[in-house]
């Protein structure tokens, strides 16, 4: 079966004013469809073809560049747009809070580690919170659509945070000015889609 | 030794409608200028405190590398360009673009495809190899080709800020657009030189 395009899980508009609505359209409709049919187009008729998104990426050293490529965008923008919210922003409670402060000292000091990891992304790339095999959580991030599930990544888990530095989720609004567009993804943070992700 | 972006042999409004002057004023103003201002702190007190900045490229690495470069890289792009560029190049080097790439047609379809398909941000460049040979590399990031030894005569930005505030997602209408803006005169005296 061939990979689909999410639908978003709110409108264009939902995360103004943090994230202007042309600037998601733009991004799903076009950025995220592209990735999801260029995945297609490398799959379909392959041994690859009705296997999971996970399966492939935790493979990925083995295939093709295409496929590590349109692979990672496809998986890592339907994770993003999850953890994002209208309703969003606040802290997580419960038993990802307790892990956050475990494993950081505090919830303000992750957030500053996470901040500098996307900040600090030369180029194009995410920032990620990754639940490891251990359980432990700790701050990473990729290069272009790299991410965690990969076998080749550096630090490998669970991401169960992501945040998109392509200049694409950012310039319309931000151009130059990365940090304000990481200050606002904050305020739309989706904790309790986040938490699920790490208790699953 | 201070590290200065050049004057701009053109106002910021005089590549429109190919690049729009808002997206001059943050490619120029802001990212070239950053990295300017961070490469000229990072080098304080560091062995390449006085190095040229094409020694910089050459040998540093990590944050001085990725800074030195891209003031390298976009000096070299932006006095590439000019109002009513384009066109084709003459004498010396349109004879090796035709000895090298069959025609001036074949050349840029090649060179347009490797600015198209570079994965993530980056930069596409004509190069000269010790023997006078031409060919079109790919780098990544901050990739310079001096670094392998090529002496780099064109290169074109295909970072998304270099052109999203003007095409968005259409990276290829861009870089149609570019082709519109080569100054090939400064290209024709890089190769020559």
């Amino acid at each position: 079966m061939a990979f689909k395009l999410p639908e978003l899980p709110y409108a264009y508009d939902a995360l103004e004013p943090h994230i202007d609505a042309r600037t998601m359209e733009i991004h799903h409709s076009k950025h995220h469809a592209g990735y999801t049919n260029n995945l297609n187009a490398v799959v379909d008729g392959t041994e690859l073809e009705g296997k999971s998104i996970e399966a492939i990426l935790s493979n990925i050293s083995k295939l093709s560049v295409a496929v590590r490529n349109n692979g990672g965008g496809f998986f890592n923008h339907d994770l993003f747009w999850k953890v994002m919210s209208p309703n969003g922003g606040g802290k997580p409670s419960g038993s990802l809070m307790s892990a956050i402060e475990k494993d950081f000292g505090s919830f303000d000091s992750f957030k500053a580690k996470f901040a500098k990891a996307a900040a600090t992304r030369f180029g194009s790339g995410w920032a990620w919170l990754v639940k490891q095999a251990d359980g432990k959580l700790v701050v990473t991030s990729t290069a272009n659509q790299d991410n965690p599930l990969m076998d080749l990544a550096e630090v490998k888990g669970t991401p169960v945070l992501g945040l998109d530095v392509w200049e694409h989720a950012y310039y319309l609004k931000f151009q130059n000015r990365r940090p304000d567009y990481i200050s606002v993804f904050w305020d739309v943070v989706n904790w309790e889609e986040v938490a699920k992700r790490f208790q699953d | 030794m201070k590290h200065n972006l050049p004057e701009l042999p053109y106002g910021l409004a005089e590549l429109e409608p190919f690049i729009s002057q808002k997206t001059l004023e943050f490619h120029y103003g802001k990212h070239h200028q950053a990295y300017a201002n961070n490469l000229n702190k990072l080098i304080k007190d560091t062995p390449f405190e006085n190095s040229s900045l094409e020694d910089i490229v050459k040998q540093s690495e990590g944050a001085i590398f990725n800074n030195g470069a891209q003031v390298f890289n976009h000096s070299f792009y932006f006095l590439a360009l000019k109002p009513n560029g384009g066109g084709q190049p003459k004498g010396k080097l349109m004879d090796a673009i035709k000895q090298f790439f069959t025609s001036f047609e074949s050349f840029k379809d090649e060179f347009s495809k490797s600015g198209a398909t570079l994965f993530g941000s980056g930069w596409a460049w004509l190069v000269v190899d010790n023997n006078g040979k031409l060919s079109i590399i790919q780098k990544s990031n901050a990739g310079n080709p001096l670094r392998d030894g090529y002496k780099p005569i064109l290169t074109m930005d295909v970072w998304e800020h270099a052109y999203y505030l003007d095409t968005q997602n259409a990276r290829p209408k861009y870089i149609e657009n570019y082709w519109n803006l080569v100054n090939w005169e400064v290209v024709q005296k890089r190769f020559e030189e």
